[in-house]
């Protein structure tokens, strides 16, 4: 068989043949032409809620011609922190993945940076709150966009007719719906004698010291009212301070008056506290309302959520965001932004805000006044307070300022609950001091 | 013996002068067909077991960022944790006390049912090997709202005797012995099930010669039963005791390893350093820990046992 040679001539007029084709033949768009996108996305715990996400999603592939992959993540038993740390390890996986509080800062390294979407989408819904920022940021550099989906204030949910009843508080009058917060005096002072006078009443207040988050944020946020931080922005151990030593003996006093068997607690426990009407107030999300409005509609019309009490510097309240990370190694970044962009408009943001029953929260000072939290109850108006609408307490998460790799130590080490527990359990302050320091010692390592 | 007896026909075959190809001729060897055949399991295990255990070999030979070599860096960290030796506590206590009572409950369950008379021993079996059979992801749940602090069904039912209320899992103590408490009752079986197996496998001879020797019931036990059964309860406890300090589930089902950090394992506390506070590296190294111990353990055990097999 013999073979023809090309020669050199034939070579170039055949190139020039092909590249000419190519560049005049019609552009036809394809069903995908722009290719795939794949989402790990965090499995609410709302009925329903989901689906918003889902129909946004489609619609947004639909315009943009772009095939989507979309899976549900749960975050029971930690599925949704084992699979980030999996598709880190294998470089490969989802390009957006929705990721809790922190981490975006422990994956900071492999993580696409969003400022290019950022910044037009905070001139849009105006700025985000500190923790966002915090939790968001590194180096100046957007490693995600919050995510409305999931973020949640985790402030406390009363029992209206209670705290009425056994600590002379009326928390509808003290947080109205539909006007500003009249809680100049819903301090932690007030706070303690409303736990005291409940507790006597056999309505303790269903606060946790186990290691869970629901148990640290209450923590973090009652550490931070004080003004103590185990470390501070610059990573300098600040344990050995009054204000630490103040918040240990404000929780001492608190124990007293709290369930018994609090140190075992975890993040259900305060819910079923709440729905069971065994006491007068929890730290939760409304979901905890949610189900009693299922399960115990008797309590959930009792339910009334509002702001934290102020410590002697300041009122701060527990807030957990979630953000879409794009994975560095993602094969379809471009999409991605535009995804995140488009789920990042107010009537995005207002559509799943709504499918949630109002459990979730924007992070934009412009979108905390959706009519959602006016309309839920009943009672009427009980989630109004709930997304800090008029910015009367500072929103924090446990173990700030510290650099966030030592704060995620401290936040998941549960160091704050497992003080509180020391020392009331006899331990001497000092003593306790000392093991808090040894063990942010250890979290410093790099 | 075998290989040889191929070898030999091979070497005659090759008189014969007939073509035969190099990859014919391993083929012909048993040990190379033997080895084709375990072939695909040894793949497996290869990537499911042997490149994970290579890799956080690996892991734990890198700084908290991943960046660096640190050699032995990491278990130099952690031998300096006031937690991790209270982990390493915790870990020895849990896996030695629950496999203890294992074996314990499952000689003395295992004796029961085989004195129970034949044609009723599949259904003692069946029911016995339920907690077993459950996976203890599942089982472990039923026992947290058993033990739920505050909805707890045995503070319950003691509160009818006037005790309790028990702090089953909010009290250090309590909650280690809660732990060890479902380890044991979801182990248990596997032990009866074994020694069971081990007990008819004892000749009745032995238990007639004995008998004739004025053996009481004590006797019996010890001079028959026991070194009959002796492959069986090293090969079970060795099996239980690997088992046993990997466990995960129960602790982290039931107590997350609190209250203040009394009911952590090596496994609980290395998914919270390493997955929870995404300190891989120190993870991994919480993890292999006791591999080493383990796996001396395992050496003199087998040792021992290919030992009495050689004897007899």
């Amino acid at each position: 068989m013999s073979r023809k040679k090309l020669s050199r001539r034939e070579f170039v007029a055949a190139t020039a043949l092909s590249s000419a084709a190519l560049i005049t033949a019609p552009y036809v768009r394809g069903a995908y032409a722009a290719g795939k996108l794949s989402m790990g996305f965090w499995d609410h715990w709302v009925p329903g809620a989901n689906s918003a996400s889902t129909e946004l999603v489609n619609e947004w592939a639909a315009k943009e011609k772009v095939e989507v992959q979309l899976d549900y993540i749960t975050s029971q038993g930690n599925k949704n922190i084992v699979t980030i740390a999996a598709e880190a390890q294998a470089k490969s996986g989802h390009d957006i993945f929705q990721m809790p509080t922190w981490w975006p800062q422990s994956n900071a390294e492999l993580l696409e940076p969003v400022n290019d979407i950022m910044d037009p989408l905070i001139k849009l819904n105006g700025d985000v709150n500190g923790t966002v920022k915090y939790l968001g940021q590194a180096d100046g550099k957007w490693l995600g966009v919050p995510a409305s989906v999931g973020s949640q204030i985790k402030g406390p949910c009363s029992r209206i007719d209670l705290m009425k009843k056994y600590a002379n508080i009326d928390v509808q009058e003290m947080y109205p719906a539909g006007s500003p917060p009249k809680a100049d005096n819903w301090t932690l002072d007030t706070f303690l004698k409303a736990a005291e006078a409940c507790h006597k009443a056999g309505f303790p207040f269903g606060i946790g010291l186990g290691e869970t988050s629901d148990n640290v944020d209450t923590a973090g946020a009652i550490f931070q009212s004080f003004g103590a931080h185990l470390v501070d922005a610059k990573g300098n151990l600040t344990v050995k301070t009054d204000a630490v030593r103040q918040s240990l003996e404000f929780y001492k006093k608190l124990l007293a008056f709290l369930p018994p068997d609090v140190a075992a607690w975890d993040d259900a426990s305060n819910n079923k506290w709440l729905v069971a009407g065994k006491g007068a107030m929890i730290m939760n999300p409304p979901s905890a309302w949610a189900v009693a409005k299922r399960d115990a509609p008797q309590v959930a019309e009792q339910c009334w959520t509002h702001g934290f009490p102020a410590g002697p510097k300041g009122r701060f309240a527990p807030y957990l965001p979630f953000f879409w990370s794009i994975w560095s190694f993602s094969k379809n970044k471009e999409a991605a932004k535009s995804l995140l962009s488009f789920l990042s408009q107010p009537a995005s943001i207002e559509k799943m805000v709504v499918a949630s029953g109002g459990y979730d929260l924007p992070a934009y000072e412009k979108l905390t006044t959706l009519k959602v939290w006016e309309e839920q109850g009943p009672p009427k108006g009980t989630l109004y307070h709930y997304p800090n609408p008029y910015k009367h307490q500072t929103l924090s998460i446990a173990a700030s300022p510290a650099p966030p790799k030592v704060a995620q130590q401290i936040y998941f080490q549960a160091t704050l609950t497992k003080m509180c527990l020391r020392y009331y359990q006899g331990e001497t302050m000092e003593k306790t001091l000392a093991w808090a320091e040894g063990e942010c010692e250890g979290f410093m390592r790099s | 013996m075998v290989d040889v007896a191929f070898q030999s026909s091979r070497t005659a075959a090759a008189q014969t002068g007939r073509k035969r190809t190099g990859l014919r001729n391993a083929l012909r060897r048993k040990s190379m067909a033997a080895f084709l055949m375990t072939l695909p399991l040894i793949l497996l295990i290869a990537v499911l077991v042997l490149y994970p255990a290579l890799y956080s070999l690996h892991l734990a030979t890198l700084n908290k960022a991943m960046t660096k070599f640190v050699g032995f860096g990491n278990f130099e960290f952690l031998f300096k944790r006031e937690t991790f030796w209270l982990v390493v506590k915790q870990s020895c206590i849990f896996a030695i006390s629950a496999v203890v009572f294992k074996a314990l409950i499952g000689f003395i369950v295992a004796h029961f049912v085989h004195n129970v008379p034949a044609n009723k021993q599949r259904k003692w079996r069946g029911m016995l090997l339920v907690p077993w059979v459950i996976p203890p992801a599942m089982s472990t749940l039923a026992w947290l709202w058993l033990f739920d602090p505050s909805y707890s069904a045995f503070n319950y039912t003691l509160s009818f005797f006037g005790l309790g209320p028990i702090p089953w899992t909010g009290d250090a103590m309590w909650a280690r012995f809660s732990v060890i408490l479902v380890n044991v009752w979801y182990g248990a079986p596997f032990f009866m099930i074994m020694y069971l197996a081990a007990l008819k496998s004892v000749p009745e001879q032995l238990y007639e010669a004995a008998a004739i020797d004025g053996a009481n019931w004590w006797q019996r036990i010890w001079y028959v039963t026991l070194p009959m059964m002796r492959n069986i309860i090293a090969i079970t406890t060795l099996f239980s005791l690997i088992v046993t300090f990997a466990n995960f589930d129960i602790v982290r089902i039931l107590t997350a390893g609190g209250p203040l950090d009394h009911t952590h394992i090596f496994a609980t506390w290395a998914f919270r350093v390493g997955i929870e506070g995404s300190d891989i590296p120190l993870g991994a190294s919480v993890s292999l820990f006791m591999v080493p111990i383990l796996a001396v353990a395992a050496i003199f055990i087998l040792r021992d046992i290919t030992k009495r097999g050689n004897e007899s």
